[in-house]
């Protein structure tokens, strides 16, 4: 909302700087958006005089001046026609700049001749276009501040326009007027009273005829208008022009700018019918929908049903409360107009306004809320202006339905307001308050006046004493802890176990991504996503149409934006929710990381390599390890089809419990999504892995044997499809009792072996539980792993 | 005897390696090396001979022990000193390279805001990101007209046809997570909730996605004091300088009276320094909450009251760490990640500071 000092001072009058003003606006709510201040510019610019100009010497056009300033007689050469001797102008100081020719003045010489300064014309100042001489003032003194001097005389040169933020709660400050009573009720001046007028019922009855239909009655309260015949429409006054122009409207004609003024300054709406153009009685009603409509704006509608209408003989003529038509629009040639003021039903102007996409200055005060109670005194005042500007008779009002009883009071507790703001206001001070914002006060009764519609309950009262009361004195005060001592920890077990994830994935190398959560149906299609449940009604584009199903599109995206980059060695993870449904609740954190290209740059060790699953595995365990999941868990296979098939592995705890899965990518997600591959990576569900049991801090005590500890290798034929872990689970079901460890040291496919074959190493270590072992016993426990081995592969003891 | 200890130090001295080293050893104190046969004639001496040259003979034998190991020690060291001549390397070749992970700035200060508001007794609560239009707006007194409404940018999900219920919503703030916890828990609380939350926008300073953490706590007497001594002891916390607030009455349907605050700062050569100077930076949006929203979230406001606020986690951490522009937040672009991003260690804890 703008508007300009002096139109703020048409209503309020106060001696209050722009600053103070500026500065009490946003600390009551009002926040300063910006502030055009043409004085600013015009800083340094003194008053001074020509006491003597004579012929520059070698040029025809030019005058070397005595000028008479604050510093005392400077010389300046001038080239305008009119600098002659006595007459009072404008000087620019060598240093200054001028803001009309982008240059900042210094001494020079002119054909010869120093000239210490400049004479400005109003153009140069950015004041008019006027360029046809030096400003010449007709008052002023030598060393007055030149913007001084036009506040006092040409104050709308130096007007400045303030633009201040209004929170939706706030309709009575989206007029000028509302927003002069808040600074007077916070003691910056005095609310000036309403201007008289005088409205001349000259006309008689009004023969306009309108209706409210049933179906509209709870939309429009009231429609009352005015007929003024014989008005002669066209510009409007200079004063009028000049006002909407200060704040960037276009003055279109008088009757226009008349509801124009309105509706800024009173924020009060109105409508002007071409009362010449409307065929027969108007009615109110709610659109069947479908109805075309050409609004003022030029553009073709399609009414929604239910809007609110106002109709003629000649169909939808009006969308109520949101724009006028074009049809019956007034023009230069009406001479017969047709003044509406009504009050519509605010929830119905909104969902109107937005099923339309209209956003008129109309709908905006409608939909948050103007003065019902001002409604009948509107249509009177602005039918007095239109006669005054533009002549005419006026008729009788015609209403239809009537002026809602918006009145209401509330309690003013005066305590609740010190102890929920926190600030001790005085209770005489508090009713104080509310009476200059309009309040009635009946004993501890506070009657709201109707242009608040925000305030619906005794905690507005509240907020009004304490935005009033100003809140940038309000002093802090300790919030004592709940319980005395250490705090209580706050984690959950989620919580806790997405920073260790978070931690240690970053500790093994990975950086951390945070990827939106919305991708496209493309990539979340591959993902097993994209269905319409997941599907957002209006992404901001089509790459952000669908709630992401996994974490590994995202990163993949992010690995394909960073290998066209020229970064090709990539380790990235995330932590995120993902969704497998549109209902809330259906979503599910995930861990996962990736790894593309190599371990790392080339190197002088060559220790760097391509990663592969075996490095995602190790990364997925790690991570599993530190968010408490138990060391023993199951390698199936069998995971979605975005993996590569014989390349991944899920992490179980039995076949229906998972809790990751790591591998390599498929080739064909990884062409889709245009990342280079391989690609291996891993997917963890922490909200998987079983809770701790509640037990102590305690670890139980720790078991050191001294007995000597005996490591013999073996190596098995067998297939190449057995899988190593099923040869470690027999080899260590041997002796549980003395099996510490079993470890795969060696793996050998092929070669000798023959097709089909391989050959696993296992290094088992035997820990003697108490006593040292004879040599025939470490061969009794080596010949039953061979058995166990053998019978559990069908390998065979590789000689 | 002299003669022979001469003799035999001097040959132990002018050694050259360990070999002959081994072999002065077997021909001075071997079995029958010349000090050993000389003791074997020690039977033969009278008992004052003996008295003599027994201790003199076992003392020169020490002394030849002593220099023999002393002589092996020394050549051994010589000979090491040697080899380690020739072991150089070129110590300015790079170590064997090591992947160094980050955390992602929003992780980071996500631990920071939850280590200050857990010693202010603030539990840490998370919801459902899509959201019902209720716990969205509804329980918040934002009823569907409310203009707050389309000044939020919202996304809405698909609604299958046939289902006739309001569209769900990608939560545009974490104020519903305030209502799921009060309905959880009553009053008294103290909560925040941080969180991802959406609005359609996109700019420099607005991505369709960031992150907020919102706060809340509610007991019999809780003011807008309090509200004021939190967010200036969370401010201060944070920037690890002392950080004054300014408030500014606002309006938000969810709380009453609302507050804008700022956080005092300066700003020289287009960067802003927060803790000092005479401006103020517009923060967050706080407040006393509305009598309705306690209601909605079944806590009676006869006898609760207290403060909520929400503020941007990505926007304090551009301010904290200088960082330029939102987008690139969510670009995971490695160069990025690397510059911004965080050890893996450097946990955030009050007693060493966030």
């Amino acid at each position: 909302m703008k508007f300009t000092l002096s139109w703020l001072k048409d209503h309020l009058e106060t001696d209050a700087s722009l600053d103070e003003i500026l500065e009490t606006l946003t600390d009551l709510g009002l926040e300063v958006e910006g502030v055009e201040n043409p004085a600013e510019k015009l800083k340094g610019f003194t008053i001074a005089k020509v006491a003597a100009a004579e012929k520059h010497p070698d040029a025809d056009k030019l005058k070397v001046c005595r000028v008479d300033t604050d510093e005392g007689e400077k010389q300046i050469v001038c080239g305008a026609p009119n600098a002659r001797e006595g007459i009072t102008v404008v000087l620019a100081k060598p240093g200054m700049y001028i803001p009309g020719l982008d240059i900042t003045i210094s001494v020079g010489k002119i054909r010869g001749v120093e000239s210490h300064g400049m004479m400005a014309s109003e153009r140069e100042l950015e004041l008019s276009d006027e360029h046809d001489g030096i400003i010449e003032l007709p008052s002023g003194e030598v060393g007055q501040d030149f913007a001084d001097w036009l506040a006092a005389n040409r104050p709308a040169a130096v007007d400045p326009v303030i633009e201040i933020a209004i929170t939706p709660n706030r309709p009575d400050a989206l007029g000028v007027r509302g927003v002069a009573r808040d600074l007077a009720a916070r003691g910056l001046g005095t609310l000036k009273p309403m201007p008289d007028y005088d409205l001349k019922v000259t006309g008689g009855d009004c023969p306009v005829q309108v209706e409210i239909a049933e179906n509209a009655k709870d939309g429009c309260h009231v429609f009352a208008g005015r007929l003024i015949r014989g008005v002669k429409n066209g510009p409007s006054p200079d004063w009028l022009q000049k006002k909407l122009r200060s704040i960037g409207l276009r003055p279109i004609s008088a009757l226009v700018d008349v509801t124009n003024l309105f509706t800024h300054d009173l924020n009060r709406p109105l409508h002007v019918f071409d009362a010449a153009k409307v065929s027969g009685p108007m009615t109110i009603s709610r659109a069947a929908g479908g109805e075309a409509f050409t609004g003022l704006d030029e553009k073709e509608y399609v009414i929604p049903a239910g809007t609110l209408v106002i109709s003629d003989g000649n169909g939808v003529e009006s969308v109520g409360g949101i724009m006028g038509g074009l049809s019956t629009g007034c023009t230069e040639e009406t001479t017969d107009v047709f003044v509406e003021a009504a009050f519509w039903d605010y929830v119905s102007i909104a969902h109107g306004g937005r099923a339309l996409k209209i956003n008129s200055d109309a709908r905006y005060r409608n939909e948050r809320g103007i003065d019902p109670g001002f409604n009948m005194e509107a249509l009177d005042r602005a039918c007095a202006l239109i006669v005054e500007l533009c002549g005419g008779e006026v008729t009788d009002t015609v209403v239809a339905g009537e002026v809602p009883d918006v009145s209401r009071a509330y309690k003013l507790d005066t305590a609740r307001c010190s102890s929920l703001v926190g600030m001790d206001i005085p209770a005489e001070e508090q009713r104080a308050t509310l009476e200059r914002l309009g309040f009635v006060m009946e004993g501890d009764m506070a009657h709201v006046p109707s242009w608040r519609p925000d305030v619906l309950g005794e905690a507005d009262l509240v907020e009004e004493v304490a935005r009033m009361a100003s809140l940038t004195k309000l002093e802090a005060k300790p919030l004592a802890r709940t319980s005395a001592g250490v705090p209580d920890p706050i984690l959950t077990v989620m919580q806790k176990r997405e920073q260790m994830a978070r931690r240690t994935a970053a500790a093994l190398g990975y950086n951390e991504c945070v990827t939106y959560s919305f991708i496209d149906r493309t990539a979340a299609s591959l993902f097993g996503g994209g269905d319409d449940a997941t599907m957002v009604a209006n992404p901001i584009s089509q790459d952000m149409s669908h709630m992401r199903p996994d974490l590994l599109p995202g990163l993949l995206q992010a690995a394909a934006r960073n290998q066209a980059r020229g970064q090709s060695d990539l380790a990235l993870f995330e932590i995120g929710a993902t969704w497998h449904g549109g209902e809330p609740g259906e979503q599910k954190v995930q861990v996962a990381g990736i790894l593309v290209g190599r371990t790392g740059p080339k190197d002088v060790h060559g220790a760097a390599r391509s990663v592969d699953l075996f490095d995602a595995k190790a990364d997925a365990e790690a991570l599993l390890s530190a968010i408490g999941a138990p060391a023993k868990v199951q390698v199936l296979r069998g995971g979605d089809g975005w993996w590569h098939p014989g390349r991944h592995g899920r992490i179980c705890l039995g076949p229906k419990k998972t809790l990751g899965v790591f591998g390599e990518l498929h080739p064909k997600v990884l062409a889709e999504l245009d990342v280079k591959g391989p690609v291996v990576g891993f997917v963890l569900w922490p909200e998987e892995v079983p809770e701790p049991r509640k037990a102590g801090a305690s670890r139980g005590a720790v078991v050191l044997n001294d007995l000597q500890v005996v490591e013999r290798d073996f190596a098995f034929v067998v297939d190449a499809d057995v899988e190593a872990l099923t040869l470690v689970n027999a080899a260590a079901g041997a002796d549980k009792a003395m099996i510490e460890e079993v470890r795969i040291f060696d793996e050998f496919i092929g070669g000798a072996l023959g097709e089909g074959k391989k050959s696993i190493a296992l290094t088992v270590r035997i820990q003697p539980q108490d006593k040292t072992l004879k040599d025939e016993e470490i061969e009794a426990i080596a010949t039953k792993v061979v058995e166990k081995v053998t019978k559990a592969t069908g390998g065979v003891l590789r000689g | 005897m002299d003669d022979l200890k001469a003799k035999w130090l001097g040959a132990i001295g002018e050694a050259a390696d360990e070999a002959s080293l081994e072999d002065l050893r077997v021909q001075a104190v071997g079995k029958k090396g010349e000090i050993s046969l000389k003791m074997r004639e020690l039977g033969k001496m009278t008992p004052e001979e003996r008295q003599v040259a027994g201790p003199a003979l076992n003392a020169l034998k020490d002394e030849i022990n002593t220099a023999l190991a002393a002589k092996k020690t020394a050549l051994a060291d010589a000979a090491l000193d040697e080899r380690l001549k020739t072991e150089w390397l070129d110590v300015t070749l790079p170590g064997r390279d090591r992947r160094t992970g980050t955390v992602h700035p929003v992780s980071q200060v996500w631990e920071e805001v939850t280590a200050i508001f857990a010693d202010m007794g603030f539990a840490v609560a998370e919801g459902p990101q899509i959201e019902t239009d209720w716990y969205n707006f509804d329980a918040l007194n934002i009823p569907s007209h409310h203009p707050a409404r389309a000044e939020m940018d919202t996304f809405y999900m698909h609604r299958a046809e046939g289902d006739d219920r309001p569209p769900h919503v990608l939560r545009t703030h974490t104020s519903p997570v305030q209502i799921r916890s009060m309905e959880a828990q009553g009053a008294p609380i103290r909560t925040i909730s941080p969180g991802r939350v959406y609005r359609a926008d996109y700019d420099q300073t607005h991505t369709p996605m960031f992150h907020q953490v919102e706060g809340l706590a509610i007991d019999r007497d809780i003011s807008m004091a309090n509200l004021k001594w939190v967010l200036e002891e969370f401010f201060s916390a944070y920037f690890g300088t002392s950080v004054k607030t300014r408030f500014r009455a606002s309006h938000f349907p969810f709380t009453e009276p609302s507050a804008e605050v700022d956080i005092q700062c300066s700003w020289e050569g287009g960067t802003v320094k927060v803790g000092e100077g005479d401006d103020w930076l517009e923060v967050l949006g706080s407040g006393m909450v509305h009598p309705k929203v306690l209601s909605a979230a079944g806590v009676d406001p006869a006898e609760w009251q207290g403060f909520a606020f929400g503020m941007g986690i990505d926007r304090i951490a551009m301010l904290k760490y200088g960082i330029p522009d939102l987008r690139a937040f969510f670009d995971s672009d490695l160069r990025w990640l690397r510059h911004y991003g965080f050890p893996a260690l450097q946990v955030p804890t009050i007693r060493g500071g966030v």
